[in-house]
């Protein structure tokens, strides 16, 4: 991951860019699948190594595939990032190591989870009884997210269409031809 | 976009069934095995768009318009919510699905379905949206350059 990375960042090539990241995305559901989340992993597999690639993909096309040359120093980004990335690895420090038993995580509710999601809800995952059934007032939220999304797309895409058609040399809709 | 390569073409009319099945399965499968209505609709949307990508877009709009798509987006979260209120009519609090079945556990896990089913139309839609948003200004950003062409 390491090398993907280092590599994203010496690349000039937008191309190459978007690839590595999709390698990058891969290795993170493996690294999923290696903390036994598997639908963690499958989600990272479909949309950051999947859906996001092909819709970079698509915004190349649209662009140049060069990337444009710097016209100021990357100093005060990577300062920015170097302390938001120690504050991170200085929270770290602090968690319990992975996997305790009395880590607060695996004390407060998961416990009940576990004993009684499969005869409460039928379900014997339990990642899914408690994303849909215990939880189920976050995931709403989460669609409602993702529907909130879908909305503006469209939106935004309508007001697109709009000006392009005002202007004189578009008068006849490209996407008539298409068809 | 990539309309002439028939290598692509074949190797794509092959693997859309098996993409779409396995979305379906991811779907169904996700009470008991890795998965759900989230992962299903990206695999399902992601079937799409390869077709869409290798026949171009509007042979996918052919298969899913868009009207289809706007209709989508919102039924999902309502079919969400109304669970949540259907369980709030039959006396229970919202989103509480054990009153849904004959008794809590298949109520329960009739519930967790239909809201499967609502996070996948949703989900499944909105990832078709945003795609036909990219493919279809790249479709025009070529049509115009072919314009410009031609002048």
């Amino acid at each position: 991951m390491v090398v993907t990375v280092i590599g994203i960042i010496r690349a000039h090539n937008l191309f190459a860019v978007v690839m590595l990241g999709s390698v990058y995305s891969f290795l993170m559901a493996t690294v999923m699948v290696i903390l036994d989340a598997v639908d963690v992993s499958m989600t990272e597999a479909a949309v950051g190594a999947g859906m996001s690639t092909v819709l970079l993909l698509a915004v190349l096309h649209l662009t140049r595939t060069r990337e444009a040359p710097l016209r100021h120093t990357p100093i005060i980004p990577m300062i920015v990032c170097l302390m938001t990335g120690g504050a991170l690895v200085f929270g770290t420090l602090d968690l319990p190591p992975f996997g305790e038993a009395n880590a607060p995580q695996n004390q407060h509710v998961a416990p009940y989870y576990i004993e009684n999601a499969e005869h409460e809800t039928g379900s014997p995952n339990i990642v899914t009884a408690v994303l849909a059934s215990y939880r189920g007032y976050d995931t709403l939220g989460e669609v409602t997210v993702i529907f909130t999304a879908g909305i503006g797309v469209l939106i935004l895409l309508a007001s697109g269409r709009g000006r392009r058609r005002e202007t004189p040399d578009a008068e006849q809709d490209p996407k008539d031809d298409a068809v | 976009m990539m309309r002439d390569t028939i290598i692509l073409r074949v190797v794509a009319k092959l693997l859309l069934p098996a993409i779409l099945i396995f979305a379906l399965y991811v779907q169904f499968h996700g009470d008991y095995g890795p998965g759900g209505g989230f992962q299903a609709g990206v695999a399902a949307a992601a079937g799409i768009i390869l077709y869409g990508m290798i026949f171009g877009i509007p042979a996918a709009k052919h298969v899913i318009p868009t009207t289809v798509i706007q209709v989508m987006i919102p039924l999902g979260v309502l079919i969400f919510a109304g669970t949540g209120v259907a369980g709030l009519l039959l006396g229970e609090n919202y989103l509480n699905y054990s009153p849904l079945g004959s008794h809590p556990e298949s109520g329960q896990h009739l519930g967790i379905l239909i809201v499967e089913a609502g996070v996948f139309i949703t989900v499944a839609s909105t990832m078709l949206a945003i795609f036909y948003g990219f493919g279809g200004l790249a479709d025009e950003a070529d049509a115009e350059q072919a314009q410009e062409g031609e002048e």
